[in-house]
């Protein structure tokens, strides 16, 4: 099946900003092991849709990959020990994100049964079958071997596993790969563009694991019933891209760069770049027959469905100038951010803000003993030179948050708007389209927090749905 | 020696290292280094340095004291504004130097010292303060400034102001080109026949070098077309100002001067119209004022395209010999709608209405 079809896309989409990618810090770190930490929490809701229910005591000796939480709804993923130890009794932390989720704290064991260089191997090493080296041989349609496995065996896998996005958004992953009949999906993109700048943990996944990636894109496919799949980089990182075209050599996944500029890896700008198509506002890439993974999703995919691994390590980086030994680690989930900032030197003198994702989206935490979910793709420690801005002052309506807006909103006056308590009027401006991004604000000579207003108001706009419902 | 050291130690108490505090913010936590409001005002005024520069040239001593005396007539009303407001003094924006910059700059050599004053206290009061100070005003406050004056001290400002009969300065010894267009226009639109020394005018009028360069008569800034586009592009290389403004206004200007001269409504062509007069003065620097002009780019154009279109218009059949001004003002009046009927289609469509 040709490629060339279906992706006429540009390579990139229009608008969006350039900001400094401080890759560098962490670019040519391998991937290091998180010693295990003498404790993890495993919160009970890591996605969007409904918290797991425990299905352990408190005081009960779990293993590495033992069922922790079980999933109530559909929209659901499991989620599992990611140590071996004894459980505690289950309580209440806040995520970056602000909501309090219930967590099953686990004490973990003196010896653990995958530790180190072997628990680096049983994750990222090891063969991927990724199908025949001969293209000839096969023909190009060659699924590589995947045809054993029934599609919806490949979402039943990716449910049982408790495998979400880990891209961010941390959506479960079984349910984007359940057919629908009414939307079918003619192109999967697994998304390797990682925008934000410092954070590097897709790259170094890219770099270490292409073949996995390569796996788990071809089970997508399978299991979707896509009829191209696409692997989407950006162009500043050529050895991940290189790296993942020989992995793809002779199997059905093509490899697309497109340029760098933020905010290339958000959904709506990638079926843009690669397929030259619109997601409709308020909808779902679904709606353009298309479907976006993200690389560590596929890889983790590709463990759960090929060695019937589930999800309890992810790679992590840890970053920013405000960190002393910026590093890529593979920490179990639940692990507290705190272990992580300890095992990379610690925060230097002029830390001024932790921040879980990166700079652009990222949300602060208030304490270090939040534990890492399955979204947790960096942490990034800024320092206060960085996260200095002038004091605010009146908007200009000069129109450079017009001038980079990816989505062609008018972020000044949404947020004014918002800030006036005009929900009528925000509403006129497409409020509900805005993704916060993070274009806006980062361009505004005023320095107007723009973001925020905006969010300030998506929640009266909803207040005042939920009243006029009533 | 002993005792300090025991205070010492007294005071020494065993702290654990002081707990590191860090913030809570809003996303994103980075921002584009080094550009705010007053960088923007100020590259304005970079931007304007060649024609200030060239001022000083034509002009000599004259463009030094009416810029001087506006800048700081400006800086002065603003400052005596918002004080009567009761609002905390904040000059550093820069945006009072701006439009006494710009206000001097549009004034003829001659005018008297209090046409700089007058013109000032109304530009930052009636142009800027009643509307609530930066960012609240609909009209360009340079313009509401000059208008006024324009209005009131019609003699100080009119066509005949900027001649004199004697002076070491021969530029100011002739009729701007445009004043000297609209006598030619007058005469043959009244069917009298254009007299020797007018037509002599006219040749040197039409001489469009000079024009480019600025050796001409005219208002303190608007006469070196070189200049003008230098600092003009400038401003819209750094993002200062918006191109699409001057885009719209040069491009629409051209078109209806072209189809003005082909009607012979005016002696002048196009090309001439564009570097003669204060049109370009006007398009890169006085309508890309950005809190007077629409925020979106299909926007900026069209308001570019009206100030275009008035130009020419009130160049050809107002009583004026130049249009910029009250072009300006009247687009000015129309940004609301403009912004209203541009706001752009969101990428993947409207927000879909709620059944």
């Amino acid at each position: 099946m040709g490629t060339g079809a279906v992706t006429s896309g540009r390579g990139t989409f229009h608008r969006g900003i350039h900001p400094p990618e401080r890759k560098h810090l962490t670019e040519k770190a391998p991937v290091e092991v998180l010693p295990t930490p003498p404790e993890v929490r495993i919160a009970l809701l890591q996605h969007l849709g409904r918290p797991c229910e425990a299905a352990v005591k408190a005081r009960t000796e779990v293993a590495l990959g033992d069922i922790i939480g079980e999933s109530t709804g559909f929209v659901c993923a499991p989620v599992h020990a990611s140590v071996s130890g004894v459980t505690g009794r289950v309580s209440v932390t806040t995520l970056p994100n602000g909501r309090h989720v219930r967590v099953v704290p686990i004490k973990s064991a003196e010896e653990q049964p995958l530790a180190g260089d072997a628990l680096l191997a049983d994750v990222l090493g090891g063969e991927w079958p990724t199908g025949c080296k001969q293209a000839k041989a096969c023909g190009t349609r060659s699924m590589g071997g995947f045809e054993q496995y029934e599609p919806k065996a490949i979402a039943e896998a990716a449910h049982s596993a408790g495998l979400v996005g880990l891209g961010g958004a941390a959506f479960p992953t079984h349910v984007k790969l359940t057919r629908n009949e009414q939307k079918p999906i003619r192109t999967l993109l697994i998304n390797g563009c990682e925008c934000e700048p410092y954070l590097t943990a897709d790259y170094a996944l890219m770099v270490a694991a292409p073949r996995a990636v390569i796996a788990g894109a071809l089970l997508g496919q399978r299991a979707t019933g896509a009829d191209e799949v696409i692997v989407c980089v950006e162009d500043n990182k050529p050895k991940a891209i290189e790296a993942l075209r020989r992995a793809a050599e002779g199997t059905a996944v093509s490899v697309r760069v497109l340029k760098t500029k933020y905010p290339q890896g958000g959904e709506k700008q990638l079926t843009v770049a690669v397929l030259g198509k619109e997601v409709p506002t308020g909808g779902l890439p679904l709606d353009v027959g298309a479907m976006v993974l993200n690389v560590g999703t596929a890889a983790a995919l590709a463990r759960a469905v090929t060695r019937g691994k589930p999800l309890t390590h992810r790679i992590v980086t840890v970053s920013g100038r405000g960190i002393k030994e910026p590093k890529n680690l593979l920490v179990p989930i639940g692990a507290s951010y705190r272990a992580l900032i300890d095992y990379c030197g610690g925060m230097t003198e002029d830390a001024a803000r932790v921040v879980a994702g990166g700079p652009m989206m990222g949300f602060t935490i208030g304490s270090l003993d939040v534990p890492v979910t399955k979204g947790t793709s960096g942490l990034t420690v800024m320092t206060r030179d960085e996260v200095r801005k002038a004091g605010e002052t009146t908007c200009l309506r000069c129109g450079r948050c017009v001038d980079v807006c990816p989505l062609d909103l008018v972020p000044t006056k949404i947020a004014l708007a918002s800030r006036a308590g005009n929900v009528e009027l925000a509403e006129r401006y497409h409020i509900t389209a805005c993704m916060e991004c993070g274009c806006c604000a980062y361009v505004c000579p005023a320095s107007i927090p723009l973001i925020q207003l905006i969010r300030l108001g998506k929640v009266l706009r909803q207040r005042a749905e939920a009243a006029k419902e009533k | 020696m002993a005792e300090g050291e025991a205070k010492q130690a007294a005071n020494a108490v065993e702290t654990s290292p002081a707990a590191q505090v860090v913030e809570v913010a809003a996303s994103p936590h980075l921002s584009e280094t080094g550009v705010t409001t007053r960088r923007m005002m100020m590259d304005v005024v970079v931007g304007l340095a060649p024609a200030i520069a060239m001022a000083v040239v034509v002009f000599r001593w004259y463009a030094v004291v009416q810029m001087g005396l506006c800048v700081l007539s400006c800086l002065a009303a603003e400052a005596l504004f918002t004080w009567m407001r009761g609002k905390p003094i904040q000059l550093g924006d820069c945006s009072a130097i701006v439009t006494g910059v710009i206000l001097g700059l549009s004034l003829p050599w001659s005018a008297p010292w209090y046409i700089a004053v007058i013109g000032s206290a109304v530009a930052m009061g009636l142009g800027k303060a009643v509307f609530g100070g930066l960012g609240y005003n609909i009209f360009n406050p340079a313009m509401v400034g000059r208008a006024f004056v324009m209005l009131s001290f019609a003699k100080a400002l009119g066509a005949s102001a900027y001649v004199v009969g004697e002076s070491s300065l021969r530029v100011v010894t002739q009729a701007t080109p445009l004043t000297v267009a609209k006598k030619v226009a007058g005469d043959l639109a009244a069917g009298k026949v254009v007299g020797a020394d007018l037509e002599v005018q006219l040749s040197h009028a039409r001489e469009l070098w000079p024009l480019f360069v600025g050796n001409v008569n005219g208002s303190l800034g608007e006469t070196s077309a070189l200049a003008l586009l230098i600092g003009g592009l400038y401003l819209c290389i750094r993002r200062s100002a918006s191109w699409e403004i001057p885009a719209g206004a040069l491009g629409s200007a051209l078109v209806f001067a072209g189809l003005a001269n082909w009607l012979k409504l005016t002696p002048f062509t196009a090309l001439h119209h564009l570097v003669g007069g204060s049109l370009l003065f006007g398009a890169f620097f006085i309508a890309t004022d950005p809190v007077t002009s629409p925020v979106t780019p299909k926007g900026k154009f069209i308001f570019g395209l009206g100030v275009g279109l008035l130009v020419i218009v009130l160049r050809v059949f107002s009583g004026y010999p130049e249009g910029v001004m009250f072009a300006v003002l009247l687009m000015n009046a129309a940004v609301p709608l403009m912004n209203q009927w541009t706001i752009p289609r969101p990428v993947g469509g409207p927000t879909p209405k709620r059944s």
